[in-house]
């Protein structure tokens, strides 16, 4: 290990005076509190380090030591249930209820071991040797990428230590490695895989409005783009409680404190409704609130997706939820300016799109090492300068992403929640999940219509958001009286889509998650009024008398009124509406005011 | 603030001077951040800390005015750590300037103990849910917007609005529902205030007569601008002591964090840093951080702290980088506006841009009232509603609307006049019942955020025969 001498100091930057050879990247520690630091920069015999820690205290003169060896995380079964900093040092534990710097022990905790292969067999990198009770999960012990050869020992099942040394295998040079229920890796390098695969599955989201409108494959990448206030981080605590990977690994990376702990007491409060056991059981939290080392924040992210691929390499899917990635590009451009690099566009460092791209290139649906299928899901929130979405964070990310989620400031303020955008968001994974999609029509009561019904209503409920904005704009110029009648239902049948479809209260004890068959039912049921409601048109009613029919007040309260697998009050609810339309159409014949209306419908 | 105990002396070091950077020759064992007193031949001391250190050089940033100081006669001392305030029992009641020192012409502050100015990062793991609710008497906060202990909810205000008001009410009525005997206490942070503002608090505490459980630092709009920067963290390491050690339910009041974020500013240029926006440096959203993050509750301990802080947004502009990066940090905003000010509306308070975060943690059943997030998030909607009517109205006027658009309008100006605008604090239930009166005036079937059965609780029979 070479040692350096401080040399100087500020902020999180430090240079020193090497006394050996030091690499890039290589991690070290400062002074006698250890402090954790990474080397970013050498020219002859000075090193320029950028330190995790506050670095309060640090002096010229100060010893600094190389570890050998890049910045590494200890990945095992053990991170589950955890709540960690950026550095994934555990923060659950300690004696102070404030955060002092220096270093910090990992809790040691036992799990029951199963082995899944016996003395003599060859293993290959990636490969599983045993498993493991993880609780709510069913893990496996890996041995690490790059490492393969034949077991020489391997323990009985029972429970053992995380950390005690569970089998030994002989590589093909001769010598000896000890595997454990864990191991280390280098955070910034992607875990090797076989190969990656193509996306099919959505990742269930629970958001109608995004598994309808906007659906991530799992194995994709989504960024929600946001000003503050318009509920990024109450969809991304959403979208952890209720989507459908099987490990969470949420990365609060610069956000506040409380909210911090507001998700985790809710996590631990939360039964999973696969296992009956508290929902943090498969959910590890990197939480590095504003108010921590702001170098560690830039690590945060690196860390959090190392983990996702750990447990993506034992044929699980992950989904990584980051909050933000604006303040990671942030904690770039801090210490960017630090090094007295030159700025770019908004004064970030000119490998921001670089270091983007390279982190949602990590997302991923892959055939692991030991032949499994899992995945890495990547949701990154985006916090835009006064929302503007041409600032540099948020147009390199459109750049890379595929799902893109843009959140509104003016539906945020009429507590339109989620405040998804619908013209402004995309998602170019639409095409890779119809088919799945048409399952869930096809196994509804009444079975698959022709063609795929899901890609028909999806295309009808976009056509509709586009024509409502359109005569938005319209009506403010010639008045909303001046539309004609068909235009006036256009606009009716937007707003009921509105709030009975798209708007979804993440606080709602039925509707904060929606399960795939009841979108599918509440997107069919929603076809069925628009087709009911042209139909009245045609036969004599007006807008008006269509938005007085109290079966309307139904309809959109139905995420409210109507839970998950009650297909029974589907069906009421469309025989009560085919009865309202009914008896609309046999007044409107008679009635004087339809009458007056009709030569207008006619018209158009 | 307590005499620092001198480890090292530098005399005759210093060899430049920079705005408020002193660059000294290092003849001493320094650490980084660490706090130094630099006394001139005029006999002041000020205070600065280490900005830079290497092997040959120290760069001192001062953080009170330089004026009186030269470079042969300047000597500076190192206590050997960073900025340390003493506090004890016997801190209520005090009038002490931007570093804790008293201006009050009192004794000196009793010292029980010593806690660092930064603070350290509160672990998330230790902090309790924010939840119980704090009725501040002002019916746009309380119904609409919930403070609940614990919370960092800022006044984003403008110049010439009525935030400093808004702030005494607050300060005045805040309470909580269950009548517990409260170790109630203010900390007010003037950061670069007028004088008369500085003067309004003081009286308006005094009358209500509660300057005995206050403490107040006033850094005036006169003083040195660089000691803005320590202002707001001597009155958190104030409140942090009163409520953690003390054991008190601790409302800190800042005004104005412009004015500290444009001081960052200036010690950012003289440093010759990179800017990003507006000339303020990259760093501006995690040094705001730093303050705004030590609100809190700590699982285990009585005492909460609470924080309004007061911001004026340069030109009415909710994007300029003070503002913008305060949303992202605190839980919420209470948004002022002119237009409503100018009608005579007092509190001024725009709901629409207006948020709190925690508010779904403190209010609805068990905490306030059960009905109260279902009738917070209806009136929203509504609002929101009459505010896009009201903006058709302006470009084809009244007619041209439909009548569901004409009720809104009149509800919008209802909403305004009867339920935003008050003269006195009004309860929560006082509140609630004046909402329940206004949404009575809307279709039935527009509510779609209530439930049958509040509507007929509430509504119907307010409605008489309007609801549908």
């Amino acid at each position: 290990m070479s040692r350096a001498t401080t040399e100087s100091i500020a902020g999180p930057v430090l240079r020193a005076r090497c006394d050996g050879p030091f690499a890039m990247g290589e991690a070290l520690r400062v002074g006698r509190a250890g402090l954790l630091g990474e080397v970013v920069r050498l020219a002859g015999d000075e090193l320029v380090a950028q330190l995790y820690e506050d670095t309060t205290g640090v002096k010229p003169g100060d010893q600094v030591e190389g570890l050998g060896r890049p910045l590494m995380v200890w990945l095992g079964p053990s991170l589950l249930g955890g709540i960690y900093d950026g550095l994934l040092r555990p923060l659950d534990g300690l004696d102070s209820p404030f955060i002092a710097p220096g270093e910090r022990r990992r809790p040691v905790r036992r799990f029951s071991f199963e082995p899944l292969l016996a003395v003599g067999s060859p293993v290959a990198p990636g490969q599983p040797f045993g498993r493991i009770d993880g609780g709510a999960l069913d893990l496996r012990c890996l041995v690490p990428p790059e490492l393969a050869g034949e077991i020489v020992h391997i323990v009985a099942a029972g429970t053992y230590r995380d950390d005690e040394p569970l089998a030994r295998l002989r590589t093909p040079a001769g010598t000896e490695r000890v595997l454990a229920m864990g191991h280390e890796w280098p955070v910034r390098r992607p875990r090797p895989v076989r190969h990656r695969l193509p996306t099919e599955a959505p990742l269930l989201t629970g958001q109608r409005v995004l598994d309808t409108l906007f659906p991530v494959a799992l194995g994709g990448k989504a960024a929600i783009p946001g000003g503050f206030g318009t509920g990024k981080t109450v969809l991304l605590e959403a979208l952890a409680k209720s989507c459908s990977a099987d490990v969470i690994v949420y990365v609060g990376c610069g956000e506040r404190g409380n909210e911090i702990a507001g998700t985790l007491a809710e996590l631990c409060a939360l039964v999973d409704p696969r296992s009956g056991r508290p929902l943090s059981e498969r959910t590890v939290l990197v939480a590095n609130t504003s108010n921590m080392p702001v170098a560690a924040r830039e690590a945060s992210i690196y860390c959090g997706v190392t983990i996702a691929e750990y447990f993506r390499d034992q044929g699980l899917d992950v989904a990584l939820l980051a909050d933000s990635t604006s303040r990671w590009a942030e904690a770039l451009r801090e210490v960017s300016g630090r090094l007295g690099e030159m700025p770019g566009e908004g004064g970030y460092p000119a490998y921001l799109g670089s270091r983007l791209a390279e982190f949602y290139e990590r997302a991923a649906r892959v055939t692991t090492l030991a032949g499994g299928h899992g995945s890495v899901t990547l949701l990154g929130s985006v916090s835009p300068q006064a929302g503007d979405f041409s600032e540099p964070v948020t147009s390199h990310t459109t750049r890379y992403v595929r799902s893109f989620w843009a959140l509104d400031a003016r539906r945020a303020q009429a507590r339109f929640y989620p405040a998804i955008d619908p013209l402004q968001s995309y998602s170019e994974d639409a095409a890779a999940v119809a088919e799945w999609w048409q399952r869930i029509f096809a196994a509804l009561p009444g079975g698959g219509g022709e063609g795929n019904e899901w890609v028909v209503l999806r295309r009808r409920v976009l056509t509709l958001l586009d024509d409502q904005a359109r005569l938005g704009r319209m009506a403010r110029i010639v008045g909303k009286d001046a539309l004609q009648a068909p235009q006036r239902l256009t606009l009716l049948c937007a707003e009921v889509l509105g709030e009975g479809f798209l708007r979804q209260s993440a606080f709602s004890p039925n509707d904060r998650a929606c399960g795939a068959e009841r979108q599918a039912q509440m997107l069919r049921i929603l076809g069925i009024f628009l087709d009911l409601g042209h139909q009245a048109l045609t036969t004599g009613a007006n807008p008006e008398a269509i938005a007085g029919l109290p079966v309307l007040r139904r309809l959109q309260r139905v995420g409210e009124e109507i839970a998950d697998g009650d297909r029974q009050a589907f069906a009421d609810l469309e025989r009560e509406m085919r009865q309202s339309f009914a008896a609309l159409e046999g007044r409107s014949g008679s009635s004087e005011e339809a009458r007056s209306d009709a030569p207008d419908a006619s018209a158009s | 603030m307590p005499p620092m105990r001198p480890l090292l002396e530098l005399a005759g070091g210093a060899r430049r001077l920079e705005g408020p950077l002193l660059f000294l020759q290092r003849k001493v064992e320094v650490g980084y951040n660490e706090a130094v007193e630099v006394v001139g031949d005029d006999g002041v001391v000020r205070l600065g800390r280490v900005a830079a250190v290497d092997r040959e050089r120290l760069i001192v940033e001062l953080l009170e005015g330089a004026a009186g100081l030269d470079l042969p006669r300047t000597v500076v001392r190192f206590p050997g750590e960073a900025l340390h305030f003493g506090l004890g029992s016997g801190v209520l009641g005090r009038v002490l300037d931007g570093v804790g020192r008293p201006l009050d012409g009192g004794p000196p502050l009793p010292v029980s103990c010593r806690l660092r100015i930064d603070g350290l990062p509160l672990n998330p793991v230790a902090r309790d849910t924010p939840q119980d609710f704090i009725e501040t008497g002002v019916t746009a906060i309380d119904l609409m917007n919930s403070l609940v202990r614990g919370q960092k909810l800022p006044l984003f205000s403008a110049g010439g609005l009525p935030h400093d008001r808004i702030a005494v009410a607050i300060a005045g009525h805040a309470r909580l529902r269950s009548a517990r005997d409260d170790q109630f206490a203010i900390v007010f942070a003037g950061v670069g205030i007028a004088h008369d503002t500085a003067e309004y608090f003081r009286t308006s505490l005094q009358d209500s007569g509660a300057l005995q459980r206050s403490v107040l630092f006033l850094n005036l709009a006169g003083d040195a601008s660089t000691q803005r920067l320590l202002t707001p963290r001597y009155a958190l390491t104030a409140a942090e002591y009163l409520a953690f050690v003390e054991g008190r339910h601790v409302l800190v009041i800042m005004t104005d964090m412009t004015a500290y974020c444009e001081a960052l500013r200036e010690v950012a240029g003289a440093r010759g840093e990179v800017p990003a926006r507006k000339g303020f440096p990259g760093y501006l959203y995690s040094d705001l951080a730093s303050i705004y993050e030590r609100a809190g509750c700590i699982r285990g301990r009585p005492g909460t702290l609470t924080q309004l802080p007061i911001l004026t947004m340069p030109s009415d502009d909710i994007g300029h980088p003070v503002p913008d990066l305060s949303g992202y940090i605190t839980e919420g905003q209470i948004v002022l506006s002119r237009s409503l000010d100018r009608a005579g509306v007092w509190p001024p308070v725009d709901v629409l841009p207006s948020l709190s975060r925690l508010m779904k943690d403190g209010t609805g059943e068990g905490f306030t009232d059960a009905d109260h997030p279902a009738l917070a998030s209806q009136l929203y909607a509504a609002y929101a509603r009459a505010a896009q009517a009201r903006l058709l109205a302006r470009v084809v006027g009244e007619d041209g609307l439909s009548d569901a658009d004409r009720r809104y309008i009149r509800f919008g100006m209802r909403f305004e006049a009867e339920l935003i605008a008050q003269q006195q604090p009004r309860s929560l239930e006082q509140s609630m019942r004046c909402a329940w009166e206004l949404l009575a005036g809307l279709p039935g079937g527009e509510l779609t955020r209530l439930s049958d059965e509040q509507i007929a609780r509430h509504i119907a029979p307010r409605a008489g025969g309007v609801a549908r």
